[in-house]
């Protein structure tokens, strides 16, 4: 069982997220992690899947994903260099006093972003990859994580490659 | 000047070479009927919207063109899901189209309205929802090239009713051409992956090929005889394949698999190289994958690439049209001259382990089934419903021409068969069709009886009539120690139902009867019915049992 990003150029049409989503469920693939946004053209959308299987059954997926009459291209970017981030929102529970500065302390050293500050809590936004965002997770739950909102993954090659210039 | 999406709907499907429809009117699909009504489209009124995609689809496998059908929303859009899922399995170019509830209501749980397109997603190849009048010249044109190209299957339109009405301008462009960004199938093979299997064919020494409905969709019945021959290798189809190779071709093995010949099976279990051919390892015809053709090297040629791989690991994989693969690896192979050894161990097989008839007095339907081969002689069209009938039928009769079998395989849909029937009498007139049905099945669409003395459709129907659900009576005898659970069916006067409809028929009890009665049904002008009262506990034999190997067959041997 392997992680792999897919990064999946589709037509900006009705009902395309629900076709890609749909051919998951169907075919009893299960979703990591979902990320859907425009792309650097207008008629298109880019979704990005975090899928987890072995070989065999992620080349399954990408065929299968391939099918699908609105899905222009599947890029597996797994195994190559690439940058891949998530964004959170954390709100935690921090009086002012010894809980909020520990916060604050936390939020510097994760390089995370105050964005909304309350009479009892403080909201954080951090972005990083999963583990990162897991790591600051960890640390603040001590404080009491109030809420917690976590962006799918979204993933670019390196250099001068792009997903639309591969194969 | 305008003109309402209604008619330039019609005027779409005229443009794409339809004639003739299967549908059923409702409330928003008016327009579209009205415009139905003085138009040169031929319209068939079914009973059941189900019978008309099966009927849709009947036409479509018979003629090899797209299969059109047309219901109104909610309910009637609802009713097509079988047949649609039926030609999505068994990939046969369909276009289903359907009356939805104005733009302004759509989500508004209005009167008869269903999401028919979120509904059929996972059983179409594609599907729109129509916002627009003005872009139907072009979705008609998608729909019909995305149902027609690469591997063929159902597409759904769901036209909301202010989009029939809607206004365009009458000088609108119907598009010549349709290209996708997300569509290209590939024809052709890959030069090297042909090299390399044309390599393994010359050092094989016991090849087997393995033809599925592939063959019969893209047109490559000849190209599949001419490898064979070339390379002498004997052939197994899928029951979707029938018709691929000639039934009395000397290297034709029959069908493979659960109810396959126990020649065809035990060839695939000793191959040393198994050559798939639009074909897809379904389960029914691999019985347990790991021991599926164990000493073979496979090639697989399939126009999906999804297919190739999913169950079985493939050596030479090749994408491409079967029809285009076959001719260019036709034209690189040599003969090989191996095989003879083989062969006579094949036919071996064949002449210890053949298909068994009893032959002891009493009515049995293999016997009926070969007695319609016989009277046919391969000519016109054979089509079964669903169960036992169907397996008999693959088995005994003699098919010699592509489409010139129709069964909805992948799916398994009992009632598909009437109004497939009818849909093939269509698209073959002045053709013989025949339908081999079983008493379950029948009554799943016997209402198209009424469809069929209406338009006096020439369906000649043969009930292997035994008072059971018999496939599953079978599998209850088998591996539920005879606890007949729900399968007994009351005795039904099928003659006397078709009476009621205005149409013939003739019931048969005695073997001695099959024939004439067979002969009567052929000459009669118009449908016909013929009740035959088969043994009523007749197993399919041989049979693999769920999860067992192909070599592990039981019965229909001594």
């Amino acid at each position: 069982m392997k992680r792999h990003t897919l990064s999946v150029l589709v037509e900006n049409k009705a009902g395309v997220l629900s076709r890609v989503t749909g051919l998951f469920s169907r075919r009893g693939f299960n979703i990591e992690s979902l990320a859907v946004g425009p792309s650097e053209e207008e008629v298109t959308s880019r979704i990005t899947l975090v899928v987890c299987g072995d070989d065999r059954e992620v080349e399954q997926v990408i065929k299968q994903l391939n099918k699908l009459i609105d899905v222009i291209k599947v890029s597996d970017l797994s195994g190559r260099e690439r940058v891949e981030r998530e964004l959170a929102m954390i709100k935690v529970a921090a009086e002012p006093g010894e809980a909020r500065a520990g916060v604050m302390q936390i939020a510097t050293i994760f390089r995370a972003h105050i964005i909304d500050v309350g009479p009892k809590t403080v909201t954080l936004q951090v972005v990083g990859d999963s583990e990162k965002i897991d790591a600051l997770e960890n640390l603040l739950r001590p404080y009491g994580v109030r809420e917690l909102h976590r962006t799918g993954r979204i993933a670019v090659l390196r250099g001068q490659k792009t997903v639309r210039s591969e194969k | 000047m305008t003109t309402t999406g209604a008619k330039v709907l019609i005027e779409g499907l005229l443009r794409q070479g339809t004639k003739t429809i299967f549908g059923y009117p409702g409330g928003v699909v008016l327009p579209i009927y009205d415009v139905l009504y003085d138009s040169p489209l031929e319209h068939i009124l079914v009973r059941h919207e189900q019978a008309a995609a099966h009927a849709a689809d009947g036409y479509a496998r018979a003629s090899g063109k797209v299969g059109v059908c047309l219901a109104t929303s909610g309910p009637g859009a609802c009713n097509l899901v079988t047949g649609i899922a039926t030609a999505y399995m068994d990939s046969i170019p369909l276009v289903a189209l359907t009356g939805q509830v104005p733009t302004n209501l759509l989500g508004n749980d209005a009167f008869q309205e269903s999401d028919i397109h979120g509904i059929t997603m996972p059983v179409t190849k594609h599907n729109y929802l129509v916002k627009r009048a003005a872009d139907l010249p072009q979705v008609i044109a998608e729909a019909y090239y995305i149902a027609s190209t690469g591997r063929p299957g159902p597409v759904l339109v769901d036209l909301p009713k202010d989009v029939s009405t809607g206004e365009v301008p009458d000088d609108i462009v119907f598009p010549e051409t349709v290209s996708l960004r997300g569509y290209q199938p590939t024809v052709r093979g890959h030069p090297r992956q042909i090299e390399k299997a044309v390599d393994l064919m010359v050092r094989a020494e016991r090849p087997l090929l393995y033809a599925g409905g592939g063959v019969i969709l893209s047109g490559a019945d000849q190209e599949l005889t001419a490898l064979a021959e070339r390379l002498g290798a004997p052939v197994a189809t899928t029951m979707m394949g029938l018709g691929g190779i000639r039934g009395d071709h000397p290297l034709n093995l029959g069908m493979l698999g659960m109810h396959g010949t126990a020649y065809a099976n035990y060839a695939v279990t000793e191959c040393d190289l198994l050559i798939a051919i639009g074909a897809r390892f379904d389960d029914r015809v691999t019985g347990k994958i790991e021991t599926f053709a164990p000493h073979a090297q496979v090639i697989h040629i399939d126009i999906d690439p999804a297919e190739i791989g999913k169950n079985k690991p493939v050596d030479v994989p090749i994408v491409g049209d079967v029809k285009h693969v076959l001719a260019e690896i036709l034209q690189r192979l040599p003969g090989n001259p191996k095989t003879e050894r083989w062969l006579a161990r094949v036919n071996g097989w064949r002449a210890t382990h053949p298909l068994v008839v009893p032959d002891d007095g009493l009515l049995h339907p293999q016997a009926v089934v070969r007695t319609l081969s016989d009277l046919l002689q391969g000519e016109g069209v054979v089509v079964s419903e669903v169960g036992q009938n169907q397996m008999w039928a693959a088995q005994h009769f003699c098919f010699r021409k592509p489409r010139s079998w129709l069964s909805s395989g992948g799916l398994g849909t009992m009632g598909y068969g009437l109004p497939a029937a009818m849909g093939a009498c269509y698209a073959r007139p002045g053709e013989q069709v025949f339908l081999i049905a079983g008493d379950g099945s029948l009554q799943m669409n016997i209402q198209e009886f009424g469809t069929i003395a209406q338009h006096r459709i020439p369906v000649r129907v043969v009930v292997l009539n035994n008072q059971y659900l018999g496939m599953v009576r079978q599998w209850q005898e088998l591996f539920f120690d005879r606890r007949y659970a729900y399968t007994e069916l009351p005795p039904v006067d099928f003659v006397g139902i078709a009476n009621a409809y205005g149409i013939d028929g003739v019931r048969v009890n005695d073997p001695a009867e099959v024939r004439a009665a067979l002969e009567a049904a052929r000459d009669h002008d118009g449908p016909f019915v013929v009740d035959v009262r088969v043994e009523r506990e007749e197993n399919v034999f041989p049979m693999v049992p769920a999860g067992a190997a192909i070599n592990e067959m039981i019965g229909g041997h001594e």
